[in-house]
């Protein structure tokens, strides 16, 4: 569907973007994340042909957009970065406007819009005037416009920005529900978010691609660093049992690390034992893995008289493979 | 073609939408009356020279001032990033923009009929001069729409839009009165350059196809260099 091909962007001297490879299917959605400053939006307003590459093309549906910017403006409904709308028309008129402009005519307007305000929410904005629009409704109006000729490609700058939780979830929802049929891009900074809603992610740091996978592997590749969190005291109330417990827990199992951690109380001793995420046999499926870890601790602290205070698994997110991905911004 | 008509309504909607076309033809109206009423009586001619002569500087600062939004604005708060990405071209853009300032000028050209009518309830009017006054102003406010046009893409701020095209216009408008300072050889390529002895020709009732094509040629330079900035800045 849509074919980046080492898209480039420099201002003066700054490298925005620098040489994006991605190849993007029918029917995907996609998130597209990274830190402020990454170079997200500038990649999308090339997308779109807001922005000439420097370097590099796009090509939809077999359509370099350098050559035929309008043809590839027609497949595409975008929303820029907090819908930057006219503020001194009415959601009416503005949406009227737009329906010209995309080429529908006559009754057809009317039936679209009705469509449109059904799947947005806006039957009873639409005799307001879009400046006094809060964010979330301005946002939907913005959806609006880049849904308005049911464009094959729908990209989305922060979609979910500056909303709150339940127009996040109102937004999130719409876009699951024509995602089913399109294909969606958007770019987020909220990871949550991407991973309840695409199908697959691209994470950009300085203008590069990081991370390009599904989500769902994406997943799994955060929980192979899922780490177990141990705390545990003795009888007699003092931390001098600690080398002890050192020698127990490196006899579980061969390819773990443990880090021994700050005691949050006095009289304990605590450890973080992380599975070693650089070794393959380990990476793929590390539930099991973590389980079988827990119950030979588990019986080998059995066999002493120590007790334990806490024990609990530490799941690595999203999260913190974004903040591996793009450390040093 | 159908394009520019969609962005040549809106834009003309637009215009009535805020108060400040209200405002323009308000300052328009109560300058060009005072200015020409105010001395009319003591020529005691029923014609209309005075307001069109003097009409060159005073669209010299209107007309930006109804142009400096068309760009100014949609740069500063983003819709023009949405323009854009529509399936609309620059021309679509540059030319829409232009027609619905041009139109505007020309409503506020129309409460201004009413002079010649008056007028002539006191004395007899020659129809010439006055059919060809509107149609050189027509012309002249085209002109300067497409230099505030090309000033208002040049920056996001309307106020700075507003000051380079007035300079724009004004200097247009005062080339043939400057002569006098420029070396002799290129005096006639100065004259030629200036609005005001077109603008005064027409008004005059001759219809010259030098002169019509004066004003033609402003429009395209103006609306050619605002499609090259349109260009450059993508």
């Amino acid at each position: 569907m849509i074919e980046v091909k080492n898209l480039t962007k420099y201002y003066n001297n700054f490298c925005a973007v620098d040489g994006i490879n991605l190849e993007i299917k029918k029917g995907e959605i996609l998130g597209l994340l990274g830190p402020n400053g990454a170079g997200k939006t500038t990649t999308l307003r090339m997308l779109t042909g807001f922005f000439k590459p420097t370097a590099g093309d796009v090509m939809v549906k077999g359509i370099s957009i350098s050559d035929n910017t309008l043809g590839v403006k027609e497949l595409m409904g975008y929303l820029p970065e907090s819908a930057p709308l006219y503020h001194n028309m009415l959601v009416y008129d503005y949406l009227c406007y737009v329906a010209k402009i995309r080429g529908i005519t006559g009754d057809k307007i009317d039936l679209r819009l009705k469509a449109l305000s059904e799947l947005c929410g806006l039957s009873n904005i639409m005799h307001q005037s879009i400046n006094e629009l809060s964010k979330g409704l301005k946002q939907r109006v913005g959806l609006a416009h880049a849904m308005m000729n049911d464009p094959e490609i729908l990209i989305l700058d922060e979609p979910t920005s500056g909303l709150d939780p339940n127009q996040i979830a109102e937004i999130r929802e719409i876009i699951k529900r024509i995602g089913k049929e399109k294909t969606i891009i958007f770019s987020t900074h909220i990871l949550s978010e991407a991973e309840a809603t695409c199908d697959r992610i691209v994470i950009i740091n300085k203008g590069k691609i990081v991370a390009d996978d599904s989500t769902q592997k994406l997943k799994n590749r955060a929980a192979s660093g899922d780490s177990l969190f141990l705390s545990l005291y003795n009888l007699n109330g003092d931390n001098s049992f600690a080398d002890e417990v050192l020698k127990v827990l490196k006899n579980v199992g061969s390819n773990i690390e443990i880090v021994k951690k700050e005691p949050l109380e006095k009289g304990l001793v605590s450890f973080e034992i992380h599975t070693n995420s650089h070794d393959s046999k380990y990476s793929g499926d590390s539930g099991s893995f973590i389980k079988d870890l827990r119950r030979e601790i588990y019986l080998k602290i059995k066999e002493t008289d120590w007790i334990i205070a806490e024990f609990k698994r530490e799941s690595k997110t999203l999260e913190s493979i974004f903040h591996e991905l793009t450390k040093g911004n | 073609m159908k394009q520019i008509i969609n962005i040549a309504a809106k834009e003309f909607k637009d215009y009535f939408i805020s108060p400040i076309a209200y405002i323009v033809i308000s300052i328009f109206l109560v300058v060009t009356g005072w200015f020409f009423f105010s001395t009319f009586f003591l020529f005691d001619t029923a014609d209309m020279r005075n307001f069109f002569s003097m009409l060159p500087i005073i669209f010299s600062f209107v007309i930006p001032a109804v142009t400096m939004r068309l760009f100014s604005e949609e740069m500063n708060i983003g819709s023009y990033e949405i323009l854009l990405t529509m399936p609309v071209s620059f021309t679509d853009i540059a030319v829409g923009k232009f027609l619905a300032a041009t139109l505007f000028s020309a409503c506020m050209l129309l409460p201004t009929l009413s002079y010649p009518i008056f007028i002539s309830f006191i004395g007899e009017v020659d129809p010439g001069p006055v059919i060809g006054g509107y149609i050189g102003s027509i012309l002249l406010s085209g002109a300067f729409c497409a230099v505030g046009i090309f000033a208002s893409s040049l920056t996001r701020n309307q106020i700075v839009a507003f000051i380079i095209g007035s300079a724009i216009c004004f200097t247009l408008t005062i080339l043939d009165q400057l002569l006098f300072f420029v070396p002799s050889s290129i005096t006639e390529i100065m004259a030629f350059l200036g609005a005001n002895a077109h603008f005064q020709s027409i008004s005059k009732g001759i219809i010259d196809s030098r002169d019509i094509l004066y004003f033609l040629s402003v429009i395209f330079i103006g609306l050619f260099g605002t499609y090259i900035v349109m260009q450059e800045r993508n």
